[in-house]
């Protein structure tokens, strides 16, 4: 990628300035749809977005610090608290990279646990961001209708582990928990109960036309400049590019299942709907087939009490409801990380904010930023 | 005294009309009450209906089924610390909310609730209003200005655009509801009172006249009116999700809630004058279909039917009261709230009281009609984005506006077209 010139250049006095022909307007990190504490300066020509710069690190709590001075085991629940829309994916993407460093494999039983659960709570993450997104684009009753689904996921996490955000499902090694009697028929359930849903939100969005105007044609990413900033996730499957880490490098036991993998065509944002929407669906198909060939067997492999990698250093990544979700950890042959790395998809995939939205309109910022589907305790770690 | 009051009321013309400063008086005191009351009412019925679209309860603390709220709400803002920003325009600030108050009161002079219950019937009444009702942006425009602040400015700007823009489309339709009433008489009016009136002459209401052209002005002008009053889907003066706020992110209190009363009082306005123009103001439906003395006593009970039903529907609730200690207050609330309903109901059963009263339930009934869309349109739809509603302004509604104002009149000159050609034929 060459190197950009266009940067936003807010320090040196703007010579139209003035002139009043520009207004450089500050959106954050108090405002109503930054999805928290995302600070986005503006550069505006009437409503037109010259240019953008994003500030962040309002949430930044250092997680990745906090890891140097904590045992692998112990450090398992911070990540939840990443993102925390989405925290069994978290827990799956650190408990895996950690058995990679140690090279154990969690057994099938444990394996297909944590697929059920992972999809559970990628459905859970997509009913946040539609919510949200469409309460961006200023339709308010969608969210209730997703928050209310919602739940009956949380119910089926807090029945399995006690806890409604931040899980702490997985364990380094498998799972702890068995899953509850019921849990089967809670699952299908759910699946059964939540399609029509779908429906219904599709109902109220996908052929209105105010919804159509105000998604499509608005943020198109092409997939080069995808691929060049390093967006991953829904965000690039709309743009065309079928990737997938489910299905190009298949963990766990990904590689059992029938599924598709949704792309769009236009890159924009009602593209980006779509993919999202027929997402929640394939995890519906996920779900079932996981809850139809679960295993029986044990749940935990066999790991030390005391866990100590040999040295040596490891990536690993998997599929996150927003993205590739990396952890790259260095081990010292201790009981605590030397070092840990993650790779959040919403911090990846926020760069592209700027690309998105210039020459677009102070509404269509609020659009794109919802459509990049962020959660800033991500971003900032 | 009370043979003065008799005297009057057997007078059929409005308070304006007959010079009757007292009357007059009474009745802009009527109406300030009756408007400010019908604001309470929607604030209230807006969360309510609201809430049960989005599978929520909506208030259910303050009263019984939340029905207390408003007086809550009103009682909060009024006691609130009052702030005026400190690189504010401290008088322009400070009369921004006044002068949109003003102009959302003054626009119900000339709306008439019945055949003599207006405060005036002038000539010039839909002209009027529209003039007011415009001059309510000057507010806006000022807020914006005097907060010295981002997003109240491009709120205001947003605003200030949107209704110029949306003005001309309403005003083209509100023409061709004034051409119509020419149709018999040669000569059209303005009066609001003299519009129903040509419509009563005529026979129909003027959202089924020249089918599908009255129906067509009707809509531009529905759509207009929503645009007009900056709600949703045309709400991006106060984007909430874009714009904080909009104009009054810089208000709080007391005169944040002038711009509240200010915005729904217009939004009772503007409905009031598509009834008016299109749905046959204070007459009742089916005047000449289901006509007759019998039809005309059968639907002289519905005002009294109406409360009967609400309080029916609070006796309910009062049944369904949790049988818990704590809930003995708001039960018993609930049920005189539904006695006093009934007895109203019962009040309006007196024939005498029924007949005074029956234009201005229909008034009413019609209104609350467009204000339930107001509430089913902020349930359902995502907010249009600038480019995109000056779009539809200027687009759509105002060549549509134009083509039925043209087509009205070829329609209503149709008679003498061809007689002219006939003529030239022989």
């Amino acid at each position: 990628m060459s190197e950009r010139t266009d940067y936003l250049d807010l320090d040196t006095k703007d010579e139209t300035f003035l002139d009043a022909t520009e207004l450089v307007l500050n959106m954050g990190p108090q405002h109503p749809s930054t999805h928290g504490v995302l600070r986005v300066i503006l550069k505006l020509d009437g409503e037109k977005v010259l240019g953008t710069e994003c500030v962040i690190g309002y949430l930044h709590r250092g997680v990745e610090k906090i890891a140097e001075n904590r045992t692998y085991a112990m450090f398992n629940p911070y990540v939840d608290r990443m993102d925390y829309v989405a925290a069994v994916s978290n827990g799956l993407g650190y408990c895996e990279a950690v058995e990679k460093l140690l090279n154990v494999e969690a057994p099938p039983r444990a394996q297909y646990l944590r697929v059920i659960l992972t999809e559970l709570c990628r459905i859970a993450s997509h009913q946040v961001w539609l919510g949200t997104h469409a309460l961006d684009i200023g339709a308010i009753t969608p969210l209730f209708y997703c928050f209310r689904d919602r739940e009956e996921v949380l119910k089926i996490f807090e029945k399995y582990c006690g806890a409604r955000l931040t899980t702490h499902a997985f364990r380094i090694g498998g799972c702890i928990y068995e899953a509850y009697e019921g849990f089967e028929q809670d699952c299908k359930k759910f699946c059964d109960a939540f399609l029509p849903k779908l429906d219904e939100y599709e109902e109220l969005l996908t052929t209105n036309r105010i919804w159509g105007e105000r998604t499509k044609g608005v943020g198109i990413l092409n997939p080069e400049d995808c691929i060049a900033l390093g967006v991953t996730g829904p965000v690039l499957r709309a743009s065309g590019v079928k990737w997938d880490l489910r299905k190009a490098q298949p963990y766990e036991s990904y590689k059992d299942f029938d599924f598709e993998i949704p792309t769009g065509l236009n890159g924009d944002t009602y593209d980006r709907y779509l993919v999202r929407i027929e997402e929640m669906r394939q995890a519906v198909r996920i779900i079932r087939q996981a809850v139809d060939g679960l295993p029986q067997g044990p749940i935990m492999a066999k790991v030390p009490k005391v866990i100590k990698p040999p040295v040596g250093e490891v990536y690993h990544s998997i599929e996150a409801p927003k993205g590739e979700l990396g952890y790259f950890i260095v081990s010292d042959a201790s009981t605590q990380p030397y070092r840990v790395r993650v790779r959040p998809p919403s911090f990846v995939n926020l760069q592209a904010l700027d690309k998105m939205v210039r020459g677009l309109l102070v509404a269509d910022v609020v659009a794109v930023i919802g459509t990049l589907d962020i959660v800033l305790g991500e971003v900032d770690r | 005294m009370i043979e003065y009051i008799k005297g009057y009321l057997s007078t059929g013309t409005t308070p304006g009309e007959a010079g009757n400063l007292f009357w007059a008086t009474i009745y802009i005191l009527l109406v300030i009450v009756g408007v400010s009351v019908a604001v309470l009412c929607m604030n209230w019925l807006e969360r309510k209906i609201l809430a049960h679209m989005q599978i929520r309860l909506g208030p259910m603390r303050v009263g019984p089924h939340g029905l207390l709220q408003p007086f809550a709400d009103a009682l909060k803002l009024l006691i609130k610390e009052d702030i005026i920003p400190q690189d504010a325009d401290k008088l322009v600030f400070w009369s921004a909310p006044v002068v949109v108050t003003m102009t959302a009161f003054t626009t119900f002079l000339v709306v008439p609730f019945g055949r003599t219950h207006a405060v005036t019937d002038m000539n010039i009444g839909v002209l009027f209003m529209l003039g007011v009702s415009s001059l309510g942006v000057l507010g806006i425009i000022m807020a914006g200005w005097s907060s010295n602040s981002h997003y109240p400015l491009m709120g205001s700007l947003r605003s200030s655009a949107q209704m110029v823009s949306y003005e001309i489309a309403m005003g083209l339709a509100i023409v061709s509801a004034v051409l119509m009433t020419s149709l018999q008489t040669g000569t059209g009016t303005l009066s609001m009172i003299g519009i129903v009136e040509a419509q009563a002459s005529q026979h129909t209401w003027f959202i089924f006249k020249f089918f599908p052209l009255g129906f067509l002005a009707f809509a531009v002008f529905a759509i207009a009116m929503v645009a007009e009053t900056n709600r949703a889907p045309f709400d991006l003066p106060e984007a909430e999700s874009e714009l904080v706020a909009g104009f009054h992110t810089e208000y709080s209190g007391f005169r944040w809630s002038l711009f509240f009363l200010a915005e729904y009082s217009a939004m009772l306005a503007v409905s009031s004058i598509a009834v008016t123009l299109w749905l046959g103001g204070w007459m009742r439906p089916f005047p000449s279909l289901l006509g007759g003395p019998a039809w005309d006593m059968a639907f002289s009970f519905l005002p009294a039917l109406t409360f009967f039903v609400l309080a029916a529907g609070c006796f309910l609730g009062t049944i369904r009261m949790p049988k818990i200690p704590q809930f003995r207050v708001q039960t018993i609330g609930l049920g005189t709230f539904g006695a006093l309903l009934g007895l109203v109901g019962l009040v309006l059963l007196v024939p005498a009281v029924s007949v005074r009263v029956q234009d201005i339930y229909w008034f009413v009934v019609k209104v609350a009609f467009f204000m339930y869309l107001y509430i089913w349109y902020r349930g359902t739809f995502p907010r249009y984005r600038f480019d995109q509603l000056m779009k539809v302004g200027w687009k759509v509604l105002l060549p549509t506006g134009l083509g039925v104002l043209i087509a009205t009149a070829l329609w209503g000159l149709m008679p003498q077209l061809s007689a002219a050609i006939t003529g030239v034929l022989q």
